[in-house]
């Protein structure tokens, strides 16, 4: 058995086919994860609109400095898996390997310094609550859209990382050839999450500092 | 019916997908989608009858119009359970999950659906999202109603409300696996020939089904995430003394659970629009009138959720709109019941169960549709909010219209799924009980709630009483019509008649391989050559299937 074929799933009868449902079916769910992040942009949005100043005000608090080193490290991120999906596809076995562990070191880097932020952030008192150090009180909306948003965020790149974990293990075991396509699909879920990043940005980071 | 005939003689077919293994783990691990889709059915099954007792006991207590039995708070949980199990539980989940699961691929030509592993996985997340929901009633129970509304569900609920929207959000990402899955199957593994205009309608009904679950499920998903994040994290998001907006919640919650009711009943309409066509004899009307009225439906209701707030606080031009848009949203829906009635329109009509509870849908369905349009109609809708008039409206549509369809598909697909015949005789009386007992149960809750008895209230004016206790009649009727077939139909398995490739006729390539199908539904991968629904030439009259032809009512027209 070939590798090729090794990586062929019931009930496609082409890698090629299989391939391109792969990216349909990643697309679609994608499409979903728009719609799911878009609820919550909806809710930033409307209260951006209502309350402009306190907004402006409360994204002044947000560390510019982690969240600028984060999209660094992020967008670095992206390019190594990109050149880890490539290389699979053209069966670089070893240079898949190499980017792969790559996309996993800069993503946890990314956790580190998220979780280094988060921990200055309740250090300095900006979990919503009764105590919380800015006014007016619209001020928390803003910050409870920052913990949910980054939040979920966080969530997302924990779980591409558990994936990207297993298939580069099945890779370096040769469990999984590397023309499967389901490399194709994780780098598409990969890019998606940073996307995220790269609107989150701008809405939680930059507003105030105009 | 030569089938029958070939069929009848010793088998030398492979094991068909039943047969592929016994043990309880080789249905936990199954990968085939058949299996799935039986999963599925049983699972659904228990949470109808968990629903439905609970609204046994809330029908109950309206008997009476003192509150005798349930304390205040207890009859809270027990309609908010009815609504969550059967709304997320059992109505989204119905058709699409079981027959969906079962019949896409064998309608398509397809071995499998595209994602076999994911398939599964679905079914796991259902369970999952099951056993939070399961664990919230245990616990004690949820007494926000299944609408969730903030303030109350954030700030003010005792009850286990994390729980029961951690269920619901689980359970959400199931719907939206099964959606991604269908929406590739029917792209990529039609079988030759298949064209996008050769699927039958029960297809493009899934199709476009998917699309609403893939692109709706994701809005109450964030919704709910909202809400647990407010009352889990205590961050203050739509808590009104922060200057957040409770009925910002409504928009995002309705952006989904108003096309839920399309996720509700496009596939019922799929679901009669196979069982029409095979006990007319006759071609569909109007075939790519249905598609497009399909994905009108599925497109226009994206646009029609600010119906559900025509009270809340909305501004009055966006009432407008969406009342516009609202009455828009019936005509592809009225396309559909003429169409239906036109191809009934001189077929070999033949009443068997499920076109009898086919016939129960169009009828039940029709009422509920036109109820819609009175409450699309802001002055309308002002005065009938929040009372029994719209619960009848929307129990017509999702259980008059879907649950009908779910039973006429069960029905229709019994043979094909195990292989036997179900018994006619009881089958048929348990469809007209059900047609009964539904219109007993809900025919005077429009009328009550037109003259002002409000939902969710179980202490009520005493001029009310002759409506709940008619209404808590028909419920009883309808739940012995519920429970007939869950006797016969077991029944069936061991005594049922054995049928071949095809009993009733039909169309559809469902019906060219064994019943059961094998596990890999076809033993070569058909080829598709004609347009769906031949059930005669064109032009030509309905055929009898060897049948005395009903004669037309004038034989010189």
């Amino acid at each position: 058995m070939s590798e090729a074929s090794h990586a062929l799933n019931d009930p496609w009868s082409t890698l090629a086919r299989q391939r391109a449902a792969m990216s349909f079916g990643v697309w679609l769910f994608l499409a979903s994860e728009v719609l799911f992040f878009g609820g919550a942009l909806l809710g930033y949005t409307i209260y951006r609109d209502l309350y402009p100043d306190a907004f402006r005000l409360a994204a002044r608090e947000t560390d510019i400095v982690y969240g600028t080193l984060n999209t660094a490290i992020l967008l670095t991120s992206s390019l190594t898996m990109f050149v880890a999906e490539r290389s699979a596809h053209e069966g670089f076995r070893r240079t898949s390997l190499w980017c792969l562990a790559a996309t996993l070191a800069l993503g946890s880097a990314f956790l580190v310094v998220k979780g280094f932020e988060y921990y200055d952030d309740i250090a300095k008192g900006l979990f919503p609550g009764p105590a919380f150090p800015l006014q007016p009180a619209q001020t928390q909306i803003f910050w409870a859209f920052y913990w949910v948003m980054t939040g979920v965020h966080a969530i997302h790149l924990i779980l591409g990382l558990g994936i990207l974990a297993a298939m580069t293990v099945l890779l370096y075991r040769r469990a999984l050839p590397p023309q499967s396509p389901s490399f194709q699909g994780l780098a598409l879920y990969w890019h998606f999450v940073d996307s995220v990043w790269v609107v989150l940005l701008p809405l939680l980071y930059l507003i105030g500092r105009a | 019916m030569t089938d029958i005939l070939l069929d009848s003689l010793p088998p030398a077919k492979p094991a068909n997908y039943l047969e592929e293994g016994h043990t309880l783990a080789s249905w936990l691990t199954t990968t085939d989608h058949k299996r799935i889709g039986i999963l599925y059915a049983l699972s659904i099954t228990a949470f109808f009858f968990i629903g439905g007792i609970a609204i046994g006991i809330v029908r109950l207590e309206l008997i009476t119009p003192h509150g005798a039995l349930l304390s205040d708070d207890q009859y809270n949980r027990l309609f908010t359970l009815h609504g969550i199990v059967m709304v997320w539980f059992f109505l989204v989940p119905s058709i699409p999950t079981t027959f969906g699961n079962f019949l896409l691929p064998l309608m398509i030509g397809a071995r499998e659906v595209a994602f076999p592993r994911l398939n599964l996985f679905s079914w796991y997340l259902f369970v999952a999202g099951a056993v939070f929901t399961v664990y919230s009633v245990i616990a004690g129970g949820v007494d926000t109603g299944w609408t969730f509304y903030t303030p109350f569900s954030t700030l003010f609920s005792n009850s286990h409300v994390i729980a029961a929207a951690a269920g619901v959000f689980v359970a959400g990402f199931s719907s939206i696996a099964t959606g991604v899955n269908f929406i590739t199957t029917t792209h990529m593994l039609r079988a030759p020939g298949m064209t996008w205009f050769r699927l039958p309608l029960m297809v493009w009904a899934l199709y476009t089904t998917s699309i609403v679950m893939v692109l709706a499920t994701p809005v109450l998903a964030m919704s709910l995430l909202l809400i647990m994040a407010e009352r889990f994290l205590g961050v203050p998001i739509f808590n009104p003394n922060n200057g957040g907006d409770p009925l910002l919640f409504q928009h995002l919650f309705w952006f989904y659970s108003h096309p839920a009711v399309y996720i509700m009943v496009l596939p019922a309409m799929g679901v009669v629009s196979e069982i029409f066509t095979c006990f007319a004899r006759r071609r569909v009307f109007g075939y790519s009138a249905m598609v497009y009225a399909l994905l009108g439906i599925g497109v226009v209701g994206f646009l029609v959720w600010g119906h559900h707030m025509f009270v809340a606080g909305q501004s009055p031009y966006a009432n407008l709109v969406f009342s516009f848009l609202s009455f828009m949203v019936a005509v592809p829906s009225a396309i559909k019941v003429f169409n239906w009635t036109a191809t009934l329109y001189r077929g070999q009509i033949s009443f068997e169960a499920p076109m009898l509870y086919a016939m129960s849908f169009l009828g039940l369905f029709t009422i509920g549709g036109l109820t819609g349009l009175f409450l699309a109609s802001v002055p309308i809708d002002i005065h009938v909010t929040d009372t029994y008039f719209v619960v009848a409206h929307f129990h017509f549509i999702m259980v008059g219209g879907t649950v009908s369809a779910y039973f006429a598909g069960l029905h229709f697909w019994w043979p094909k799924i195990t292989g036997r015949m179900y018994h006619e005789s009881w089958a048929r009386f348990s469809a007209v009980t059900t047609f009964v007992g539904f219109m007993v149960t809900f025919m005077p809750q429009f009328i009550m709630g037109y003259a002002g008895m409000p939902r969710r209230y179980h202490v009520y004016p005493e001029v009310f009483q002759i409506y709940h206790v008619i209404s808590s009649a028909g419920a009883l009727i309808l739940s012995v019509a519920y429970l007939f077939p869950l006797f016969y139909l077991p029944w069936s398995l061991r005594h049922g008649d054995r049928v071949g490739k095809n009993p009733w006729g039909a169309t559809g390539l469902e019906w060219t391989t064994p019943s059961p199908p094998p596990k890999d539904n076809f033993p070569r991968i058909p080829r598709v050559d004609v347009e769906p629904y031949a059930y005669h030439p064109v032009g030509q009259s309905a055929d009898t299937e060897g049948r005395e032809p009903h004669r037309p009512q004038r034989e010189d027209a």
